[in-house]
This record gives C-alpha cells, sequence and structure tokens, in this order.
C-alpha cells in the first residue's frame, strides 16, 4: 500500500506527530535504524523550519518505488515570508531565528535529494528524498 | 501539568528524558532542574537520554542550555546513555554538542562527574574537595 498522508504543522505537537508518522513510514518501507533516525530527524528540522519561519503549513508524507527501489518523500510546504536568500539560508549556522541554523543544511545532508522553491511573500516549499 | 521527573542520587541529579519533547516539555525541565540544582546543592546532573530515538537541533540545543545553565550554577552535566543511530544522525546534522560532556551509561557518567569533582575537576575551583 502506498503512503501519502498530509499533516498539519502548526504546533510543537504537530511535529511530534510528523515525527511518528515518519517514522511509522520509515519502518513500513523497510528502512534500517539509522535510515530512520536520519529521515525522522531531517522532518523534524523542517517541520520546526515550517512553523518558526513559515507560520506553520503542511508536511506531505510519500512512500516512492522507483525501479525496484524504496524511498519516502517529504514535503514541507508554508504561506509565509519565503526566503529572500536561498543560498545563505542554506549556509551551515546561518540563522534568522533562535536556532542553531542548522535546520536546512542539516536536513540536506540526512536526506539523497533535496530541493527547495521559496518566493519571496508566497511561501517555502521544501522537499526531501531518502531512497532505501 | 506534564512534567519530567527529576531523581536525586546523593549529590547528583538524574534526569531521564523518555518522553518526545516538545517546546513547552523542555522549558519547564530547564526551570525544575535549575531550581532543584540549587535547592538541593547538587554539584552535578546526569540526563539520560537512552529512551530517546531522535536528538534534532531543538534538543541539541537545550541540552546544550541545561549544561550552561548547570555550569553557572556550580554543577557539571553529563549525557548519558546516547543510541549509535542517534550519535550517527547528531554528526551527519552538523550538531557536536559544545560543552556537553558524555557517558556511555548512567554508571560511567557517575563515575565522570566523581573524578571531576574530586579531582578539581576541569576548571571548577573546589577547594574543599
Amino acid at each position: 500500500m502506498p503512503i501519502d498522508e498530509t499533516l498539519p504543522v502548526h504546533s510543537s505537537n504537530d511535529i511530534v506527530v510528523v515525527r511518528q508518522v515518519v517514522r511509522t513510514s520509515a519502518v513500513e518501507i523497510g528502512f534500517n535504524l539509522v535510515e530512520q533516525t536520519k529521515i525522522v530527524t531531517a522532518a523534524s528540522e523542517l517541520a520546526r523550519n515550517t512553523i518558526d519561519h513559515g507560520g506553520g503549513g503542511t508536511a506531505r508524507v510519500q512512500s516512492l518505488w522507483n525501479s525496484g527501489r524504496a524511498g519516502l518523500r517529504l514535503t514541507f510546504e508554508d504561506k509565509g515570508p519565503g526566503i529572500p536568500d536561498l543560498e545563505l539560508a542554506l549556509k551551515d549556522g546561518y540563522t534568522t531565528g533562535l536556532g542553531l541554523g542548522l535546520g536546512l543544511s542539516g536536513a540536506r545532508r540526512l536526506s539523497n535529494e533535496f530541493e527547495i522553491q521559496s518566493r519571496p511573500g508566497e511561501g517555502t516549499r521544501v522537499t526531501i528524498t531518502r531512497w532505501k | 501539568m506534564e512534567r519530567i521527573p527529576i531523581l536525586t542520587m546523593n549529590e547528583f541529579l538524574l534526569v531521564s528524558i523518555q518522553v518526545d519533547m516538545h517546546d513547552r516539555l523542555a522549558m519547564t525541565l530547564q526551570e525544575d532542574l535549575t531550581n532543584r540544582i540549587v535547592r538541593d546543592r547538587a554539584r552535578g546532573v546526569l540526563i539520560d537520554i537512552s529512551s530517546l530515538e531522535i536528538v534534532d537541533s531543538f534538543m541539541g540545543r537545550m541540552i546544550s542550555n541545561i549544561a550552561a545553565m548547570s555550569r553557572v550554577l556550580d554543577a557539571e552535566t553529563v549525557v548519558v546513555g546516547m543510541r549509535p543511530a542517534v550519535a550517527i544522525t547528531l554528526v551527519e546534522l552538523g550538531l557536536a554538542l559544545p560543552g556537553v560532556r558524555t557517558s556511555l551509561n548512567v554508571d560511567r557518567g557517575m563515575a565522570l562527574l566523581r573524578s571531576s569533582l574530586a579531582g578539581g575537576g576541569n576548571g571548577h575551583g573546589d577547594a574543599d574537595r
């Protein structure tokens, strides 16, 4: 059964739910413990970004199947202020919030594919994929 | 209100984090712990994270903050019980937990705190012990 679930991301409790759904999905498609831990951690970082910088949004969790290979794709979307300088936002340690500035760059390192689209005033969409 | 229990073991405090942390719970823990360090005159804090399936940068910051606050109150912090998969992920995430000492388990963490207190520790000027 393919997984395709969209979850609200507005509160700290929503982050906990996102983590749980990502964990269950990762287990279901056969990720080992380290792979599970990496994708769940990346999900946690991006969900927090969605709230702290995007003012809340959604998280979509999808299972993928590509020539015999299983994967998990997570898409975080918000209608917040957007990111004016993507290159800068992806730098380690760069932050406009109170965090450590590892959210985006860390999530990128923890996944196999990373895509970010953002327009000032329109919001941000971050998509990460991890293959088994 | 939901709270993380803090146990006293001689001059040390032991916190075992077993639930999925959210912001308010983390803030409450910081407050409770700093109050207890002062009230119990604790010299060390052991934070057991063996139940945690992930540590993200939010949790990492909370742990670093607790260590820094404890240090200001003359108590050392040791984080114990990190799972191997969490360690791998933390390093890849870029989180090195600066200023936080770690041990494999509670016993070793306790030994580390004892020896650092007995030997004057690392910069903890403790003249009478």
